[in-house]
C-alpha cells in the first residue's frame, strides 16, 4: 500500500468531520429501526437477551415458589411444566446464547480495529429475527400453550398424540426460526475475524474473546443443523402424519435423543466458550498482565470445539445403549474436561503473577471459578457412566447445570456487563453497589443450587411440580427457595447499578481500566466508525504497545483512516496485510422487512394458515432478491478495468 | 515458583478447611441415612451400593482438587494485591502439569473404576432368576410375573438377597425405572425392551420413582419395592396367581357388584370377578398396596373416597375421570376395595 | 497486492481501492462457503438419520413390500443434473473475462438442465405416490422428505441462477470485475450438486447393496 502512504499526525479534523458524515446516523424512528451500526445492534441483543433472562428467571422464582413445600398448590401441574419448559428453553436459547452475541457482536470488531462486522445488514438481520423468535415463544405462555416438554422435548411426549395443541408447535417452529438468526450471527462472526482484523493482527495476535467467539460459530455451524432437522421431523410427524419418531411405523424415538443431543451438547459448549472469552478478556486488566499461556488456551478452545462433538451420549447413559458405545463415549467425556482444567490454571498463574485489582468484574471472575470448578466436577463425574445412571434426571444434574451456566456463563457475562459497561455506555457503574451484588448473587447462588446435589443424591427426579413429604426433600427445597429470592435479589442490584449508571453514573473516560485491548483506544461510548484511524497491530496486547498506539497517532497513514466514504479496510485471512478498503452497507429497513416476512410465516405455519405462509415465503424471496439486487457500478469500477 | 507455593499454600489452607468438608460429609452421611429417605447414599443392595463407593471415590478426588484451587487463589488474593511486583514470566510447566497431567492421571485412574463399576452393573443374573416384568403408563406402574396370571400395580415384590430380573416396556411415552437405594435408572424406551436387575441385600421396602419426564402426573409416579424373605415371597406370588379375596359382608358384596357393574370395570380388573378392564391398575390386591395413584396419597379409606369420586383433584390430569359414583354406594366400593388384600 | 499492482498504481486515493478487486477472498464467498458447510451438515444428519432408522428397523428394507426403488429415472436424472454445473463454470470464466453473452448463455443452459431434473423428479414422484405416501410408514417419510428437500434446494439454486440471469440482464451488473455474486451462487449450484450424488447413493443404491 506504499503508493498511498502518507503520514500525518493522526487523523485530520476534516477526516473526522467525513467520518462523522458518513457513518453517523441522525437520530429518527425511521434510523432506529434501519441501523446496521454493529454496537448498536450488539446493545439490543444485551438488552434484549437481558429481557428474556428476567422473564426466564421470574419463571424460575414461580417454580422455587412452588417447590418451597411439599404439596403446594401455587401453580397447576399444567402450568408448571410449561414454567419449567420456557424457563429452559429461554435461558439455553434466548438469554444465553444471544447475550454472548450480544457481547460478540459490540465487541469483535472494537477487539479487532474494524468498523463494522463483515456483513451489517445480516447482523441486523439476525437481531431482529431473534427478537421476533424469542417474542413469537413467549407469546404462547400467557394463552396457556407453551412448550410443555422441557427443553429436550423427546418424543414421544412431543408427538401429536401424547401432546395435542400448539405446545410443541411453538417450540419446532421458534428453535427453526430462531436457528436463522443463531446462524446468520455465527456466519458473520466467522467472517469478520477471518476479514476485517486490523493490519498487523495475525493470528497469534488476535485477542482471546475473539478466538472463543469464532470456534463457537464454527461450532454453531456444525451443531444447530441437527437441532433444526429434529425439529423439522417433529413437526413434519405432528402436523403431516409422518412416522420419524413413531415406532409403530418403523420409527425410532432415540433417533430424537440422538440428533438433539449431537447439537445439545455443544451446545453448553457453544455457551461457555465466549463466557470463558470474557475470563480471558477481564483478567489482563485487573492482574496487570497477559493471561498466561496464550497458546495453550488457543489449544484448548479449538480442542474443546471439537471434542464437544463427541459426547453427546452422555447425556443418554440411561437409554440402555450398548455398554462399548457407553465406554467410548464415557472416555471422551472425561477427556473433554482436561482443556477446561487448563484454561482454569492458566487463569490461576496470571493470578499468582500479576497484581490483583479488586475490582466488581475480578469479583465475578473469581465467583467464576469458584463456581465452575465446583460445577465441572460434578461433570466429570457424570462422565462415568455409572454414577451418572444413578444420578442422571434427579436435581443432581440440575445442580450441576446450573454450576457451569451461572457459574460459567452468568457470573462471567456479569464481569463483562461492569467491565464493558463504561465502553457501552459511556458511564462508570458505582462500586459499592457493584460488590453489594456480587456478593448477593454469589451467596445466592450457592445458597440455591448446593442443596440440589443432596436432594438429587437423595433421590429426588427433576421436573416435577410437585413432590410429598415423606421422602424427606422438604428442607433442603426450602433452603433452596430462599437462596433464590437471595439470587434474585442480588440480580436485582446489577439492573440497578446499570441503571444508574446510565442514569446518573460518573462519565467514563475512555481507558478507565487501562486495559489491553483495542475496544479501550476508543472513544466511550465509540463513536460510530469506531476509529477514526484504523490500528496497525504490533503485539497481543496493543494498547500496552507503543508502536501500536503510534500507529493511530503520529503514525497515521490514510489507507488506515479510509474517510472518503463508509470504509473499512479487509486483509488477509492469515496474517493480515492489508488487502483492499470496502464501501460498507449504509442504513436499511430490509433486514427488518424480511425478518417480519418470517415471522409472518412462522406464525401462518403455527395456525395453519398455509396459503398465508405460501405469500409470506413469496415475500421473503423477494425480499432478498431486491436486498441482494446489485448495485449500479461505481464509477471508477469502469475506470479501472485493465 | 508456583509449584512450591501452591503446596505451602495447601498446607496452610487444608486445616482451615478440613472442618468444612468434614461436616459436609457428616451431613451427607447422616441425612442421607435418615428414616425413609430413598437415598443412594444409602443402599439396600449391590448395585447401589457400587455406585455409593464409586461416589465416595469421585467425592474426595474432588474436594482435593478443590481445596488445591481455592489454595492457589487465596494464595493469589492474600498475597499478590497492592504493591506485589508483576511478574511476567509463562509458566507453562506449571499450567501444563497442574491443570492437564495431573488432572490426566486422576482421571485415567477414576475411568477405570468407573468402566468396571458399570461392567458389574451391566451383568444381568442368570437365565434362572426370578423376574418380573414392568410396565409404564402415564402414570402407574403395571407390574406381572412370568407364569403368575395376576397383575399388581406401583408394587413390586422380591425374594431379599436373590438377583431379580426385571423386564421394561413402555406403554406409551418414555419412563425411566429408578430405585435409588437398589438400582440406577434404566430408561423405558417406546418400541423396545430393557432389561435391568434389582437385588436388596435386606428387606424392608425401598421407594422407586419414575424419573424420566414423561407429562403432569410424572411428579406422582412412584412405586415401592418390597424386599421380603424367600417364603413370604413365594406366599405373596401365590396370592397373586389364585382369584382376589371374595366379599364376606354385605357391603363389601354391594361394593363388588358397584364395581363390576359399573364404569369400574371397563378399565379395573379384579380377578375372580367378570371385571376385566386393562385400562388402569389391576384392583384384585388393592386394599394392602402402599398407596393410591402412584404414591400421590396415602392408602386409606379417606383418600379411596377421594380418589373414587374425583382422582382429578387428588392428581390433575390422571387418566382416570371422575366417576358417576353415587354417594350411597361410595361407602361400599371403598369398602370392598379395602378388603382386596 | 501481487498481481495486482498495476491497478493500484493507477488508482489515486483510497478511494479507488473499493472497488471489488478480486484480491484473497472475499467476504461474500466465505460467507457462501460457510453457508454450504452448515446446509452440508444438515444434509449429512439427514442421510445419518435415514441409515440409522434403516439399521434399526431391521432386515427387510424398504419395509412392507415397497420394494427397491426403481434405478433407471434417477440415474437419467443425475446425467442431467451433474452436468449442470459445467455451463455455470462456463458462464463464470466467461464473466471473468467480461464476456457476458457466456454469463448469459449458461445460465439459461443451467437453468434448462435444473428444471428438467425437477419435472423428471414430479413425474417419479406421481408414479411412487400411487404405491407409497409421505404417511404410510417411516420409508415413505424418509424418502419424501430427502428428495423434496433436495429438490426444494435445487428451486432455491434455480432461483438464485435465475435472479443472476434477470440481474445480467442489465448491462453493468456483472463484468470482469463484478462476478462475486456469480461465483457465490454458483457455489451454491455445485453443493446442490454433489448433494445429489450422495443421495442417489442413499436412496437409491444402497437398499440395493
Ligand atoms: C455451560 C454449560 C456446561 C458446561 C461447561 C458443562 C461442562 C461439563 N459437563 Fe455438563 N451439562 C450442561 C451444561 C454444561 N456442562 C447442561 C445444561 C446439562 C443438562 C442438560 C439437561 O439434562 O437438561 C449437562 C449435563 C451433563 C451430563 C449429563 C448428565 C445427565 O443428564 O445425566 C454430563 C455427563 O457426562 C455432563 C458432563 C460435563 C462435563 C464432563 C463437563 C466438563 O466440560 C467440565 C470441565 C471442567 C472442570 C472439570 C473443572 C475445571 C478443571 C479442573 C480444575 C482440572 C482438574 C479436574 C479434575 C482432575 C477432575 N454434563
Ligand atoms: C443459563 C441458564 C439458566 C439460568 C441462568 C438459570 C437460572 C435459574 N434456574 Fe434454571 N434451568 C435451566 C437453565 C438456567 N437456569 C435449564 C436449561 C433448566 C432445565 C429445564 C428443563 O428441565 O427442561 C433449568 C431448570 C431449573 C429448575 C428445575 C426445574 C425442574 O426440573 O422441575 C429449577 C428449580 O429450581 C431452576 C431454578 C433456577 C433459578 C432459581 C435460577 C435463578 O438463577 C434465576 C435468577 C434470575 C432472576 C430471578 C431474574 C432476574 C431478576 C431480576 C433482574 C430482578 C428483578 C426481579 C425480582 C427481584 C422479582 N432451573
Ligand atoms: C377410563 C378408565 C377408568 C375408569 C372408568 C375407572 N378407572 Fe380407576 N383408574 C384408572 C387409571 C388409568 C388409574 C391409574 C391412575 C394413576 O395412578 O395415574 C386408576 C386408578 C384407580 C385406583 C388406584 C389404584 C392404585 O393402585 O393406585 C383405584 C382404587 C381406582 N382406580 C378405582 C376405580 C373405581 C372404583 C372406579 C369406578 C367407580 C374406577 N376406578 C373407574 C382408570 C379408570
Ligand atoms: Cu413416568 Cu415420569
Ligand atoms: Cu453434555
Amino acid at each position: 500500500m506504499s503508493t498511498t502512504t502518507t503520514p500525518s499526525p493522526g487523523a485530520s479534523r476534516e477526516d473526522l468531520a467525513r467520518l462523522a458524515e458518513h457513518w453517523g446516523e441522525r437520530p429518527s424512528l425511521r434510523a432506529w429501526f434501519a441501523t446496521v451500526d454493529h454496537k448498536r445492534i450488539g446493545r439490543r441483543y444485551l438488552v434484549t437477551a437481558g429481557f428474556f433472562f428476567v422473564l426466564a428467571g421470574l419463571n424460575a422464582l414461580v417454580m422455587r415458589t412452588q417447590l418451597a413445600r411439599p404439596e403446594a398448590g401455587v401453580v397447576s401441574p399444567q402450568e408448571y411444566n410449561q414454567l419449567f419448559s420456557m424457563h429452559g428453553i429461554a435461558m439455553i436459547f434466548l438469554f444465553a446464547t444471544p447475550m454472548l452475541f450480544g457481547f460478540g457482536n459490540f465487541l469483535v470488531p472494537l477487539m479487532i480495529g474494524s468498523r463494522d462486522m463483515a456483513f451489517p445488514r445480516l447482523n441486523a438481520f439476525g437481531y431482529w429475527v431473534f427478537l421476533f423468535a424469542g417474542l413469537f415463544m413467549w407469546a404462547s405462555l400467557p394463552f396457556g400453550a407453551a412448550p410443555n416438554n422441557g427443553w429436550f422435548a423427546y418424543v414421544p411426549l412431543s408427538g401429536e398424540q401424547n401432546n395435542p395443541g400448539l405446545h410443541m408447535d411453538v417450540y419446532a417452529l421458534g428453535l427453526l426460526f430462531l436457528g436463522i438468526s443463531t446462524t446468520a450471527a455465527a456466519i458473520n462472526f466467522i467472517v469478520t475475524a477471518l476479514k476485517l482484523r486490523a493490519p498487523g493482527m495475525s493470528l497469534n495476535r488476535v485477542p482471546l474473546f475473539v478466538w472463543a467467539i469464532v470456534a463457537t460459530a464454527f461450532m454453531v455451524i456444525f451443531a444447530l443443523p441437527a437441532l433444526n432437522l429434529d425439529n423439522a421431523m417433529l413437526f413434519l410427524d405432528r402436523r403431516f402424519g409422518t412416522h420419524f419418531f413413531d415406532p409403530a411405523a418403523g420409527g425410532n424415538v432415540l433417533l430424537w435423543q440422538h440428533l438433539f443431543w449431537i447439537f445439545g451438547h455443544p451446545d453448553v459448549y457453544i455457551i461457555v466458550m465466549p463466557a470463558l472469552g470474557i475470563v480471558s478478556a477481564v483478567l489482563p486488566a485487573f492482574t496487570r498482565r497477559g493471561v498466561v499461556g496464550y497458546p495453550l488456551i488457543v489449544l484448548s478452545i479449538v480442542a474443546i470445539a471439537i471434542i464437544s462433538f463427541g459426547v453427546w451420549v452422555h447425556h443418554m447413559f440411561a437409554t440402555g445403549l450398548p455398554q462399548l458405545s457407553y465406554s467410548f463415549f464415557s472416555a471422551a467425556s472425561t477427556v473433554i474436561t482436561i482443556p477446561s482444567g487448563l484454561q482454569i490454571f492458566a487463569w490461576l498463574a496470571t493470578m499468582l503473577l500479576g497484581r490483583l485489582v479488586i475490582r466488581v468484574p475480578l469479583l465475578f471472575v473469581i465467583g467464576f471459578v469458584v463456581t465452575f470448578v465446583l460445577g465441572g466436577f460434578t461433570g466429570v463425574m457424570f462422565a462415568l457412566t455409572a454414577f451418572d445412571q444413578q444420578v442422571t434426571d434427579s436435581y443432581f444434574v440440575v445442580a450441576h447445570f446450573h454450576y457451569v451456566l451461572i457459574g460459567g456463563a452468568v457470573f462471567p457475562m456479569l464481569a463483562g456487563i461492569y467491565y464493558w459497561l463504561p465502553k457501552i455506555t459511556g458511564r462508570m457503574y458505582h462500586e459499592r453497589l457493584g460488590r453489594w451484588a456480587f456478593w448477593l448473587v454469589f451467596a445466592g447462588m450457592h445458597v440455591t443450587f448446593f442443596p440440589m446435589h443432596l436432594y438429587g443424591l437423595f433421590g429426588m427426579p427433576r421436573r416435577v411440580y410437585t413432590y410429598r413429604s415423606e421422602p424427606g426433600w422438604a428442607g433442603w427445597n426450602l433452603v433452596s427457595t430462599v437462596g433464590s429470592y437471595l439470587l434474585a435479589v442480588g440480580l436485582l442490584l446489577v439492573l440497578v447499578g446499570v441503571v444508574h449508571a446510565v442514569r446518573r453514573g460518573r462519565p467514563a473516560p475512555a481507558d478507565p481500566w487501562d486495559g489491553d485491548s483495542l475496544e479501550w483506544s476508543t472513544a466511550s461510548p465509540p463513536e460510530p466508525h469506531n476509529f477514526p484511524v484504523l490500528p496497525r497491530v504490533h503485539s497481543l496486547h496493543p494498547m500496552w504497545d507503543e508502536r501500536t498506539a503510534e500507529s493511530v497517532g503520529p503514525g497515521a497513514t490514510s489507507d488506515r483512516i479510509l474517510s472518503e466514504g463508509r470504509h473499512t479496510l479487509f486483509t488477509s485471512e492469515l496474517d493480515a496485510h492489508p488487502e483492499r478498503a470496502v464501501q460498507m452497507p449504509e442504513p436499511t429497513l430490509k433486514p427488518l422487512v424480511l425478518a417480519a416476512a418470517l415471522l409472518l410465516f412462522f406464525t401462518s405455519m403455527l395456525f395453519a394458515w398455509y396459503p398465508v405462509a405460501a405469500v409470506a415465503a413469496l415475500t421473503v424471496a423477494a425480499t432478498i432478491a431486491v436486498w441482494l439486487w446489485p448495485p449500479r457500478p461505481l464509477e471508477q469500477d469502469l475506470k479501472v478495468v485493465p | 515458583m508456583t509449584s512450591s507455593a501452591a503446596r505451602s499454600a495447601g498446607r496452610r489452607r487444608r486445616p482451615r478447611a478440613l472442618p468444612a468438608v468434614a461436616s459436609l460429609y457428616g451431613l451427607l452421611l447422616l441425612a442421607g441415612c435418615a428414616g425413609n429417605m430413598p437415598s443412594a447414599l444409602n443402599p439396600g443392595g449391590t448395585g447401589a451400593a457400587r455406585v455409593a463407593g464409586l461416589w465416595w471415590l469421585l467425592f474426595w478426588i474432588s474436594v482435593a482438587v478443590f481445596v488445591e484451587v481455592m489454595a492457589l487463589l487465596i494464595w493469589a488474593l492474600v498475597f499478590r494485591r497492592g504493591n506485589a511486583r508483576v511478574r511476567h514470566g509463562q509458566p507453562l510447566r506449571f499450567v501444563t502439569i497442574a491443570g492437564a497431567g495431573l488432572p490426566f492421571v486422576i482421571l485415567v485412574a477414576v475411568y477405570g473404576v468407573g468402566l468396571r463399576d458399570l461392567a458389574a452393573l451391566g451383568e444381568a443374573p442368570g437365565p434362572d432368576a426370578p423376574a418380573v416384568e414392568v410396565t409404564g403408563h402415564k402414570w402407574w406402574w403395571e407390574v406381572r410375573y412370568p407364569g403368575a396370571s395376576g397383575a399388581t400395580a406401583n408394587e413390586i415384590h422380591i425374594p431379599v438377597g436373590e438377583r431379580v430380573r426385571v423386564r421394561l416396556r413402555t406403554d406409551d411415552v418414555l419412563h425411566s425405572f429408578w430405585v435409588p437405594q437398589l438400582m440406577p435408572k434404566t430408561d423405558l424406551i417406546a418400541g423396545e425392551t430393557r432389561e435391568t436387575w434389582l437385588h436388596a441385600e435386606r428387606a424392608g421396602s425401598y421407594r422407586g420413582q419414575c424419573a424420566e419426564y414423561c407429562g403432569n402426573q410424572h411428579a406422582h409416579m412412584a412405586f415401592l419395592v418390597v424386599a421380603q424373605p424367600r417364603a413370604d415371597f413365594d406366599t405373596w406370588l401365590a396370592r397373586l396367581n389364585a382369584p382376589a379375596r371374595s366379599p364376606e359382608t354385605d357391603t363389601e358384596r354391594r361394593g363388588q357388584q358397584a364395581l363390576v357393574q359399573g364404569t369400574c370395570a371397563a378399565c379395573h380388573a379384579v380377578r375372580g370377578t367378570t371385571a376385566r378392564g386393562r385400562v388402569g391398575p389391576d384392583l384384585s390386591n388393592v386394599g394392602s398396596r402402599w398407596s393410591i395413584g402412584a404414591g400421590a396419597v396415602p392408602n386409606d379409606a379417606g383418600h379411596l373416597g377421594g380418589w373414587i369420586a374425583n382422582s382429578q383433584t387428588v392428581k390433575p390430569g390422571n387418566a382416570m375421570p371422575p366417576q358417576p359414583v353415587d354417594a350411597a354406594q361410595l361407602p361400599d366400593l371403598i369398602a370392598y376395595l379395602r378388603s382386596l388384600e | 497486492m501481487t498481481g495486482h499492482g498495476g491497478v493500484v498504481a493507477a488508482a489515486t486515493g483510497a478511494e479507488a481501492l473499493s472497488t471489488e478487486l478480486p484480491v484473497g477472498r472475499s467476504t461474500g464467498w466465505w460467507g457462501m462457503v460457510m453457508f454450504v458447510a452448515t446446509e452440508a451438515t444438515l444434509f449429512a444428519c439427514l442421510l445419518g438419520s435415514y441409515f440409522y432408522l434403516r439399521f434399526q428397523y431391521g432386515p427387510q428394507w424398504p419395509p412392507n413390500g415397497i420394494g427397491d426403488p426403481e434405478l433407471l429415472k434417477p440415474l437419467v436424472m443425475t446425467a442431467v443434473l451433474l452436468p449442470s454445473s459445467l455451463p455455470v463454470v462456463w458462464a463464470e470464466h466467461g464473466i471473468r473475462q467480461g464476456q457476458r453473452w457466456r454469463l448469459r448463455c449458461g445460465l439459461a443452459a443451467t437453468m434448462v438442465l435444473g428444471a428438467t431434473f425437477l419435472a423428471l423428479q414430479a413425474t417419479e414422484y406421481a408414479e411412487k405416490l400411487k404405491h407409497f405416501t409421505m404417511t404410510t410408514d417411516v420409508y415413505g417419510s424418509l424418502f419424501y422428505l430427502i428428495t423434496g428437500f433436495h429438490g426444494l434446494h435445487v428451486l432455491v439454486g434455480l432461483t438464485m441462477i435465475g435472479w443472476l440471469l434477470a440481474t445480467s440482464l442489465r448491462g453493468g451488473s456483472f463484468g470482469a470485475h463484478r462476478h462475486e455474486r456469480v461465483r457465490n451462487a454458483a457455489i451454491y449450484w455445485h453443493f446442490v450438486d454433489l448433494v445429489w450424488i450422495a443421495i442417489l447413493f442413499t436412496i437409491y443404491l444402497s437398499p440395493r447393496l
